[in-house]
């Protein structure tokens, strides 16, 4: 149910035609239609080895796909790389930096072989990217010295050095603690008050979910489903839950209201509800004599829809 | 699903707008801020620095070693005779001690670390999504091979040069053809054989600047490198393998002598310098052939 697109390409930060990534005998992306509206907090979720950081190296142009195309900000990548990459933040796979150099000092040999940066505001912008992240105090340790948690926020400080219009970030919150990545989903939510388009990686719904006006699902290299998350969740159907001392009548009104997939169970009688309002289900009920005690209507929880999307088993699938 | 459907979760404004907040930044076309930033992180690191303590050890020992030692006609190499008479000769003594390992081994620990240590930590991946143009990186990358090749060449001369000249004095110097030159036109050569050196190996480092495009580990890269030198060495001293020596990327380096010939024996310098030239040409373009649509998934 991947959405087909009829927009302008400007109008998607990302969109992705057929992604595909073989490496050897393995498919790692299988013809993937990303599609990131501009000004979305995109939660792009699958489990461990899905493809996600994959799809990430391709659209940075870091790996060549095997087939597909794709754009960013609207401009053909590779191509237009050395146009586009300067509003792209981004974060991939984990921070990497130089052992041996002070955080502040990673930060500047960053902005050092940027063309673009103007050497008259570096220190200006790496105490803003560093005070944004809460680094400021510790800018001087070694990155030798620092912790998983604080490495992981100078990767974002890395991504914020200049204004961006992009942020592609795979897995941001690793390694954080509680506190961080509350911190982090702020940060998020204030990058896209900006205006920014975020695209974030997670393998953790929950760790997203409050953030994001979309999501994408992936699974063993394959977009199972994406777009505004309210829709995405709209795909699990809801059910009506009757809580009473006599379900076989109950079961039998729901049978009769067109209710399908009805079940029984011990002072509850549940059915998926379709296009029914649920309040008539209700006066039905009542008419009919059943003693209703409870009556509700459940949609299945996001994470109970990633879950059944992606398979539940903890071993990594490939 | 239609594209219009995409839209609602979206805060009003943006869906149709380009955000506004980034300003366009404008592109800077000459800038040498890369390359030295690249010239800091070598000469920064507390272990090249190190390896340019011990390389200055070997003109001070031959200083040393010459002084407190009665020196006997007919052995070691042609410098170390002349030592005694100018302090500027310690300088080439060191340099052709060096010249089979040390200097070459130098530089293939810078070469090899260029990319294969960028891709090793992943900072790699972080320069090029900055974005650093892939042709571009490499020509920083060898730039910064090639200005340290000349630097530790030109460390070691000038270590060999004070030592010599604190202890031996300098004056007129008398050339490897037997005439006398002034000192002035000695350390002019003694220069000109340095540089030559040091462009030499740094032929060796576009060699490592391919090799490290190849491999994710620059320790291998570097030992890669030590091995196609000793094996230039070793090729170059069979003599059944004569036809082959003037195209070894090693076979040339001897030739910095002949700055001290009087007038200059140039023709061997430029075969040197040639030779020298055709190996930066052919590593680099391997090394781009090979990077630039490398996947980086380090
Ligand atoms: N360079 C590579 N060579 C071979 N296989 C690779 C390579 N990179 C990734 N893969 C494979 O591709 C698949 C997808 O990996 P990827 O890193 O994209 O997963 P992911 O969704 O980011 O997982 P995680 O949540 O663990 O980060 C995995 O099965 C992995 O083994
Ligand atoms: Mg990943």
């Amino acid at each position: 149910m991947t959405a087909d697109v009829t927009g302008e390409p400007g109008d998607f930060a990302v969109a992705t035609e057929g992604l595909t990534k073989r490496f050897h005998q393995q498919v790692a992306v299988n013809a993937v239609d990303l599609l990131v509206p501009r000004g979305a907090v995109y939660g792009f979720l699958g489990p461990n080895g899905s493809g996600k950081t994959t799809t990430i190296r391709m659209l940075l142009g870091l790996i060549r796909p095997t087939a597909g195309r794709h754009r960013l900000l609207g401009m053909t990548m590779p191509e237009r790389a050395g146009d586009v990459l300067p509003l792209v933040g981004s974060l991939v796979e984990g921070p990497a930096f130089h052992p041996y150099l002070s955080a502040r000092a990673n930060l500047v040999r960053l902005d050092c072989v940027d063309r673009h940066a103007d050497p008259r505001t570096t220190r200006v912008r790496i105490d803003g990217a560093l005070d944004r992240v809460g680094l400021l105090a510790a800018a001087d340790k070694k990155y030798r010295a620092y912790s998983l948690g604080m490495r992981q926020r100078l990767a974002i400080a890395g991504a914020l050095l200049a204004p961006r219009e992009l942020l592609v970030l795979d897995e941001p919150t690793n390694g954080l603690d509680p506190q961080g990545t509350r911190e982090v989903r702020h940060l998020i939510g204030s990058l896209a008050e900006d205006g920014a388009t975020v695209l974030v990686s997670s393998h953790l719904l929950s760790e997203v979910e409050q953030v994001c006006t979309h999501i994408g699902v992936m699974h063993v290299g394959r977009l199972l489903t994406q777009g505004p998350i309210e829709q995405v969740r709209a795909v699990g159907e809801a059910r009506a839950r009757v809580v009473t001392d006599r379900p076989q009548e109950a079961a039998r009104v729901l049978r009769r209201l067109g209710l399908t997939e009805v079940a029984l169970e011990t002072g509850l009688a549940t059915g998926t509800l379709g296009t029914l309002a649920p309040e008539k289900v209700v006066v039905a009920l009542v008419q009919d004599g059943v003693p209703v005690s409870g009556f509700s209507v459940e949609r299945p929880s996001l994470e109970d829809l990633f879950v059944s999307l992606t398979g539940e088993g903890f071993n990594v699938s490939g | 699903m239609s594209a219009a459907d995409l839209t609602p979760g979206l805060r009003t404004g943006l869906s149709t707008g380009v955000p506004t907040s980034p300003v366009a930044r404008p592109l800077r076309h000459i800038s040498t801020r890369f390359l030295r930033s690249e010239l800091a992180l070598i000469f920064g690191r507390r272990r090249n620095q190190a390896g340019l303590g011990i390389l200055a050890l070997v003109p001070i020992m031959i200083a040393v070693t010459v002084k407190v030692s009665t020196p006997r006609a007919g052995r070691g190499p042609d410098f170390f005779t002349s030592i005694t008479s100018n302090g500027l000769f310690v300088a080439l003594a060191a340099l052709s001690i060096e010249l089979t390992l040390f200097l070459p081994l130098a530089v293939a620990v810078i070469a090899g670390d260029s990319v294969a240590g960028e891709a090793n930590i992943g900072t790699l991946r972080y320069l090029l999504t900055v974005p650093v143009h892939r042709s571009r990186l490499l020509g920083v990358k060898f730039a910064a091979i090639t200005i340290f090749s000349l630097v530790v060449t030109v460390w070691v001369s000038l270590v060999g040069a004070v030592a010599g000249l604190a202890l031996f004095g300098g004056g007129q110097m008398t050339t490897l053809s037997g005439t006398e030159i002034g000192m002035g036109s000695a350390v002019l050569r003694v220069l000109m054989a340095t540089i030559y050196l040091g462009l030499c190996f740094a032929s060796l480092g576009a060699i490592g600047l391919f090799i490290s495009t190849m491999t994710e580990q620059p320790i291998g890269a570097t030992i890669a490198v030590v091995v196609i030198n000793v094996m230039s060495f070793i090729l170059d001293s069979i003599p059944q393998l004569s036809w082959m020596h003037e195209w070894l990327p090693t076979h040339w380096w001897m030739s910095f002598g002949d700055f001290l010939r009087s007038p200059v024996a140039w023709s061997d310098v430029t075969r040197g310098l040639l030779t020298s030239a055709g190996y930066m040409l052919v590593f680099w373009l391997a090394a781009w052939a090979r990077f630039s649509d490398k996947d980086v998934s380090g």
